[in-house]
């Protein structure tokens, strides 16, 4: 087992038909992180972020608060041999990494995270005293 | 009398080109001659593809699919994979961001020549594809002995 980085560090080799061409060696980028694309909701009780991290298991994803921001971190780690060399490469950095700030409004200590087939969803609840609160008009 | 709108100074799509222009140099892919099969960056999903002497392993980073929708084949050397993503969308929301893909989508790799089309395995594990395909033995380079 080996992480991504090592097919990406090796560069792009010998392409094969379908790569964009290239055979020199590639800009040295290998670790700066990928900013996963998300896609961002919001409903009366929150605020859902949901980021593609493929490659990225439990135990490599690493989601925190700091200070006022979210960090959304995750290792990718692909399952390939030691003598595994790269014929060609999208992907070329092992690290996804994104933050967001926060809103006062957000409730950042009760953040709900899942992850699964390589999707993180993030739920961030709202302040219950600050929820939008529908005022209806009495009758007589 | 109206002049070319693409060619007023300083346009930002101008600019963009530059851009894009500088980062395909930069590449590399602007001087060689493109795949002709090749897909534009940022396409779904994104492959990378490695080998050893024994076999060759592509990975497609494909978040959130059904795997069983996922059409995948190989004729000699080149692999072909399409599938469509389906996203679900919340309702009573707004959006702020909406950069995933969703959609159909179709790549097509050129894998080394001695692939056995027979041997083909594929799994999907953390949004990744992994399909390994074995090459013949009688490419394999071998390591010959003086007696």
């Amino acid at each position: 087992m080996a992480t991504n980085s090592e097919v990406t560090r090796r560069g792009s080799g010998a392409a094969t038909q379908e790569s964009s061409g290239s055979t020199a060696q590639r800009a040295q980028s290998a670790e700066a992180p990928i900013r996963p694309p998300v896609d961002i909701w919001e409903d009366k009780d929150g605020i859902t972020l949901c980021a593609d991290m493929p490659g990225v298991s439990k135990e490599r994803l690493n989601l925190r608060i700091d200070g006022n921001n979210l960090v959304v971190e995750g290792q990718v780690q692909l399952e390939l041999s030691e003598s595994a060399e790269a014929l060609y490469a999208d992907v070329r950095s092992g690290l996804y990494r994104r933050s967001f700030s926060l809103g006062g409004e957000l409730e950042s200590g009760k953040i709900e995270a899942s992850l699964k087939d390589g999707v993180l969803t993030v739920r961030i609840p709202k302040r219950a005293e600050l929820r939008p609160r529908k005022i209806e008009v009495q009758g007589s | 009398m109206f002049g070319n709108p693409s060619n007023m100074p300083g346009s930002v799509f101008d600019e963009l080109w530059r851009l894009q222009q500088e980062v395909d140099e930069l590449f590399g892919s602007w001087s060689s001659p493109l795949g002709i099969r090749s897909v534009p960056r940022g396409s779904f999903p994104a492959v990378n593809v490695g080998q050893t002497p024994e076999r060759v392993d592509v990975y497609l980073f494909a978040p959130g699919i059904d795997p069983k929708s996922l059409d995948i084949s190989i004729q000699q050397n080149l692999l072909t994979i399409s599938g469509r993503r389906v996203l679900g969308t919340a309702e009573d929301a707004e959006y702020y961001r909406q950069e995933r893909f969703a959609g159909e989508f179709r790549r097509a790799i050129s894998l080394p020549e001695d692939v056995d089309p027979e041997r083909v395995q594929a799994k999907y594990v953390d949004g990744i594809v992994q399909i390994g395909i074995q090459r013949r033995e009688s490419m394999r380079p071998r390591q010959i002995e003086i007696h």
